[in-house]
């Protein structure tokens, strides 16, 4: 009897365990993960961008400090051409800082949907943070996988508010909620950009994209690889740093 | 008889003062509109040649593919080179590496912080070498409406109405911000030596001209140029010569797949030139053969009715003994004394007014405030060697044919009905 109820147990438990692995976890819940991991608290960053263009491949490095979501200072360190060149993210607003023209610039309107450097990005990109769960409608359409790992895939379709792409899907990791692919459409379902993980690392227990190609398809060249070379978290950053006097300094 | 028919014209004015006026008045407007028609065809051409097309024009072939967006990625690059390997095959001409360009003109105030601000679409020329054929071609001197030309690196020359919308005023600087041709944001500072109109709608009001080292070096494009521009010697474009010169150019690069090879073409060849060149052709040709029937039937009209007005005259001729032939020739004679005086003296009036406006010019700049095409807004007349022959096909065919063929009635009049007819 004893065996018998043993068995019992054990077989409900492996039922529902393959009910569970089967039903995935609502949109909503993916979403809610991939951004609380997205998104951390102080970090500086230290990253390499190679642009492949056309005609030829340029890299350009720079160091980022990122408070939250909402502020970020990067200043380019090479090459020669880009150096000292300064940007300033404050909320929903952008500075550029040329030590050439000794100038500081906000950019905005059109200015926004040019290319940052020449990349595959564009400065509205950079400016993109809200949450995705609070921009988007989410909902799982399948299952399949991206850099070798199993994904949920999900489609986002904007609620309506002012975003730059209409919609997206989303290849999301299932075990570390990490996006390792993604789509950009426009509303004609045009696709606009994509962007794909090469590399996944554990740093101070998270998971970081180090290694991200971003594609621009309405533009020639083979896109743009972003390569982290160092990140530190919860790092101490001054408050001076965020302000538009530091871009001259 | 000619000097008696001469003297009959001069001293009884009322047979042929109508006549004289009418083909006056014709010949006038046939001249006139000749002188306008091709001076709009040849404005239309040279501005748009000296501006942004030149008679060929050389870019990379993805350059051309794209130029509208004026793509200065895919810029020429060892440019030298080029000029020097073009100059050598083309020695006629003239070769002129430039960039077009976009961007925003930010205006500091004392702070350094953004003044005014507005886009601006620029030109980039060899001003600063002293034998440079640029300041010319662009006919900048013309254009200056305030200040001076670029005299030193750093100097621009901006719209006028830029500058009004900008309220900046000479000397002060200005901040150039594009794009480099890696596509990276880019910041350089300018003084604005002097302020423009171009008399083209489309660059008056965002226009800004500087010399080509200064952009070459804010738009990390050293040794590059998005396009380099031919011109024929003599300054006149000669489509199947430059056909034939593109066509060779052309050959030498076949078979290779390389999007960033140079590629010619010619003016006609160019986006909304090879329209606007065919359009212009078929319009002269339309315009001057719309104004030429019509103008010869009036004159022809004019010939018929001053004949039928001399009926009577006819008949007393013929009445006192007049041969008939005699009678004919000398009225298709006076006709003719008539045509090449009219002729002349329409000519000479057209020729007046064409002259006054190939000086003068017409502004349309008022009809062409929504217009962003690429057009004078000063339109010219032009007199070539056609103009002074032009107005003397309906002033001397239409008046001679028209009493040639009312003057056939003589023939027909029977001697036995003429004093019948003269006492009605």
């Amino acid at each position: 009897m004893k065996k018998t109820c043993v068995c019992a147990m054990l077989a409900m438990a492996f039922l529902v365990s393959r009910t569970m692995a089967q039903t995935p976890p609502s949109a909503e819940s993916i979403l809610a993960r991939t951004d609380q991991n997205a998104v951390s608290g102080n970090k500086i960053i230290l990253s390499e961008m190679t642009i492949h263009g056309r005609r030829d491949s340029r890299s350009i490095a720079s160091k980022s400090w990122i408070q939250g979501k909402d502020k970020a200072f990067t200043e380019y360190l090479a090459p020669a051409r880009e150096k000292g060149i300064k940007m300033l993210k404050l909320g929903d607003q952008l500075w550029t800082y040329s030590p050439d023209a000794d100038r500081t610039i906000s950019i905005s309107g059109h200015l926004l949907r040019q290319s940052v450097m020449g990349s595959d990005l564009s400065y509205e990109d950079m400016l993109e943070d809200r949450e995705l769960q609070t921009i988007y409608n989410a909902r799982v359409v399948g299952e399949e996988t991206a850099l070798e790992r199993p994904c949920w895939v999900l489609e986002l379709t904007s609620k309506g508010e002012e975003v730059a792409y209409y919609s997206r899907k989303v290849w999301v990791d299932k075990e570390r909620f990490v996006v390792l692919r993604e789509e950009m459409y426009a509303k004609s379902n045009k696709l606009l950009k994509t962007f794909e993980v090469k590399s996944v690392i554990r740093v101070q227990g998270r998971w970081v994209q180090n290694v991200l190609v971003f594609k621009d398809v309405l533009k020639g060249g083979e896109g743009t690889e972003f390569k982290i070379t160092a990140i530190e978290f919860d790092a101490a950053l001054p408050e001076a740093l965020f302000t538009k006097a530091s871009l001259r300094k | 008889m000619i000097s008696f028919l001469f003297k009959g014209i001069l001293r009884d004015r009322t047979r042929s003062l109508f006549p004289f006026l009418i083909v006056l008045a014709g010949v006038f407007l046939t001249v006139a509109m000749h002188g306008y028609v091709k001076g709009l065809e040849t404005s239309v051409t040279r501005f748009s040649a000296n501006l942004r097309h030149g008679h060929v024009k050389v870019m990379t072939r993805a350059y051309a593919k794209e130029a509208e967006q004026l793509p200065n990625d895919l810029a020429l690059t060892d440019v030298a080179a080029l000029l020097a390997d073009l100059q050598k095959a083309y020695p006629g001409f003239a070769w002129m590496p430039r960039i077009q360009f976009g961007g925003l003109l930010d205006i500091p105030d004392d702070r350094g912080e953004t003044k005014s601000q507005a886009p601006v679409a620029g030109l980039a020329a060899d001003f600063l070498t002293p034998s440079s054929q640029e300041p010319r071609l662009l006919d900048l001197q013309k254009a200056l409406v305030r200040g001076h030309l670029p005299l030193k690196a750093g100097e621009i020359l901006i719209s006028d109405e830029l500058a009004q919308k900008l309220k900046v005023k000479l000397g002060e600087k200005a901040t150039l911000i594009s794009s480099t041709m890696h596509g990276s944001m880019t910041m350089k500072n300018f003084v604005i030596s002097g302020t423009i109109r171009f008399g083209i709608r489309a660059m008056d009001r965002i226009g800004i001209i500087a010399d080509l080292a200064d952009i070459q070096d804010a738009l990390d494009m050293r040794d590059a140029a998005g396009e380099v521009l031919g011109f024929f010697g003599d300054g006149i474009y000669r489509q199947p010569e430059a056909d034939e010169m593109a066509r060779a150019y052309n050959t030498r690069f076949s078979g290779k797949a390389d999007d960033f090879l140079p590629v010619m073409q010619t003016l006609a060849e160019q986006p909304g030139m090879n329209i606007m060149i065919d359009w212009m052709k078929y319009a002269t040709s339309l315009i001057i053969l719309i104004f030429l029937v019509p103008m010869s039937l009036v004159l022809w009209n004019a010939g018929l009715i001053g004949s039928l007005r001399r009926h009577g005259e006819y008949g007393l001729r013929l009445a006192i003994g007049e041969d008939k032939g005699h009678v004919y020739r000398s009225m298709m004679a006076e006709s003719l004394l008539i045509g090449i005086l009219g002729s002349i003296a329409g000519t000479a009036l057209g020729l007046a007014l064409s002259y006054y406006l190939q000086v003068k010019g017409i502004d349309i700049s008022s009809m062409m405030k929504n217009i962003t095409m690429m057009m004078p807004t000063v339109l010219h007349s032009q007199i070539t060697p056609v103009s002074f022959v032009i107005g003397f096909i309906p002033g001397l065919l239409g008046s001679i044919s028209g009493t040639a063929i009312a003057g056939l009635r003589i023939y027909k009049r029977q001697t036995s009905q003429l004093f019948k007819e003269l006492e009605t």
